[in-house]
């Protein structure tokens, strides 16, 4: 005879009127959080797709769009210098991440490695960067003078090649791949490349996968970089256009057509618009990788 | 030796390109902060240029900005520390009692979207919400709108703040995996025991996470005296400089946008020595006082 489902054993107790209050001021208290999170994100997309004449005699919250119109996006994907920020980005993205994924991997693999002579010395060289730099201008004067990058595209990516963070876990997820999987690669006669492409990363592809994120977020985030470096209007990245709109205002070649008065309220709606174009590739692509990340987070927390 | 060289050979060539990243492009740089001393001429480079000393850092020590640099710089770290530091743990001591599994993950994928956010975007918001005729202004409706960011008085709470806004769900994670590594058997005894929940979460999760927390407050005392510029750049105007003008925004304005590279390469160096020194004791305190240290 089938016995009845054994009923499951966890120790509840009875929970006091002080921890239900407790349960639900925390619950209040989170949806407050996720409110003031998100309102402001929400308010630049409402505002994006308003009217800008509306929207110049609105006051207070918006929770829709006023007179829906994409008039901003329009004008915001006319402006050649959005399109060639666009492509600048999108370069330095996928290159750079490329570059940074492929250094990081090689290095963690290395670093992993248990029998590997001056790989204490090599890891010390790496972490006291963490704690100790030669500052900004040696730096500055480096990469823009003795190595020629000034003005290049390469300045934004070659001396991010790799970030010691990163690398530290991803060295510690190889670190985790069982020996004997290697020892058996090793008895069919594969070198390291072998077992590296073919062991190494497709277990450890959800660390990859982070690093992928957290690389490329950065990537196309950055505009320090760009700002010191680039001179050249062409090869300005979407955030140094960015710059010139949303904090020096800038949005004339966006309104050559309109007559004065309402340069301003569409230059309103133009800002909006543009904050949308520049962010919505990530806010896109993070839920996704989000599951990955926290465990990311999680081994490199382990190894601290 | 031999023997290791041909046997490891592909592990060599693997790491050689890491190294010889790190060795040009943050060796190097600790090298070239030897300008540090001199009256850098880039003409002239590193070996033609005159040797003065320490006269950059007496010029720094004794001039009218030294005081308050160094009063911004630990002003705005103090009130991070104060506030900044506690939030993401307070956040993930608050989601971790959530009971409601999918609520909990919605929280979580809400409050660390802001991370990925440019801080560019993040401070184009706070310009245009914060603007005289901004939408703070329009909700406030107090007759007199306030200049938030053209005033001195709101820039300390604005960076921190905003910072706050940005990434105390994304500082949450650490502490959460913290969390998730205590042996729930620990709940069940206190449970028996008769602890509530307020108890569960002061004598087994706050413990379980001191460690965490510990070493993350070491790194974050060795990094008192400095305050990123990137934000700063961004935020501040010649209105606000009284209260918004640190360490590493001094450099970049004297030795990038006025080229006056052995000042403000002496300052810089006097920065990054003082910061390490405030990490070796911090840890060194650490150590002494508590069972945690980075090394």
């Amino acid at each position: 005879m089938v016995t009845a489902a054994l009923p499951r054993r966890r120790i509840r107790h009875r929970e006091s009127r002080a921890e239900r209050a407790f349960g639900l001021g925390n619950l209040l208290f989170m949806l407050a959080l996720m409110g003031v999170t998100l309102y402001p994100l929400l308010y630049v997309l409402f505002a994006s797709l308003s009217n800008p004449s509306d929207l110049t005699q609105h006051r207070g919250l918006l929770f829709a769009p006023l007179d829906l119109t994409f008039e901003a996006y329009r004008r915001v994907f006319a402006n050649p210098i959005i399109l060639t920020g666009y492509r600048n980005t999108l370069f330095i993205v996928i290159v750079g991440t490329a570059l940074n994924v492929l250094m990081t991997t090689l290095g963690a693999y290395a670093l992993s490695r248990r029998n590997v002579l001056f790989k204490n010395a090599a890891m010390f060289l790496i972490v006291f960067t963490l704690f100790f730099s030669g500052g900004l201008i040696p730096t500055y004067l480096l990469v823009g003078q003795t190595l020629g990058m000034q003005n290049t595209l390469w300045a934004l990516i070659i001396p991010g090649a790799v970030n010691a963070i990163n690398l530290i876990i991803m060295r510690t997820a190889f670190s985790a791949v069982p020996v004997a999987l290697e020892e058996a690669a090793r008895i069919d006669g594969a070198n390291d490349w072998i077992i590296l492409f073919r062991i190494f990363l497709p277990l450890a592809w959800p660390v990859v996968a982070v690093m992928i994120l957290f690389y490329g977020v950065a990537h196309w985030n950055a505009f320090f970089s760009a700002l010191i470096y680039i001179h050249d209007r062409d090869l300005y990245p979407l955030q140094l256009v960015l710059r010139e709109i949303l904090i020096s205002s800038s949005v004339q070649n966006m309104t050559t057509d309109v007559s004065s008065g309402d340069v301003l309220a569409i230059g309103e709606t133009i800002k909006y618009a543009t904050i949308i174009v520049a962010t919505l590739p990530i806010l896109v692509v993070y839920p996704y990788l989000q599951r990955y990340f926290v465990k990311g987070v999680l081994i490199g927390a382990i190894k601290e | 030796m031999a023997r290791d060289l041909a046997r490891n050979k592909h592990v060599y060539l693997m790491l050689l390109p890491v190294v010889v990243y790190y060795l040009v492009f943050h060796y190097l740089p600790m090298y070239g902060a030897a300008i540090a001393f001199q009256d850098f001429n880039p003409v002239k480079g590193i070996f033609g240029s005159k040797w003065v000393g320490l006269e950059n850092f007496q010029d720094f020590f004794s001039s009218f900005y030294f005081s308050r640099l160094m009063f911004n710089t630990i002003a705005i770290n103090v009130l991070d520390l104060i506030f900044g530091f506690p939030a993401p743990i307070i956040l993930a001591l608050l989601i971790n009692e959530l009971r409601w599994n999918p609520f909990k993950r919605l929280v979580q994928t809400v409050t660390y979207l802001p991370h990925f956010i440019s801080v560019i975007v993040v401070v184009g918001m706070l310009f245009d919400f914060l603007a005289r005729d901004g939408l703070v202004n329009q909700v406030l409706a107090t007759g007199d709108p306030i200049a938030f960011m053209q005033s001195p008085d709101w820039f300390r709470q604005l960076y921190v703040g905003s910072g706050i806004w940005q990434h105390v769900g994304w500082g949450s994670i650490v502490y959460l995996a913290a969390i998730a590594t205590i042996d729930p058997q620990l709940y069940d005894a206190a449970k028996v025991d008769g602890a509530d929940r307020f108890r569960q979460m002061w004598h087994i999760t706050l413990p379980g996470i001191m460690s965490t927390i510990v070493i993350l407050l070491i790194l974050r005392m060795g990094s008192l005296m400095s305050v990123g510029f990137e934000k700063i750049i961004l935020m501040y105007n010649p209105l606000t400089y009284e209260t918004a003008d640190v360490i590493s925004t001094y450099v970049f304005r004297r030795g990038i946008l006025q080229a006056d590279f052995s000042f403000s390469a002496a300052v810089g160096l006097f920065n990054s020595v003082i910061n390490f020194g405030l990490l070796l004791a911090a840890n060194r305190i650490s150590r002494r006082l508590t069972e945690h240290s980075l090394w």
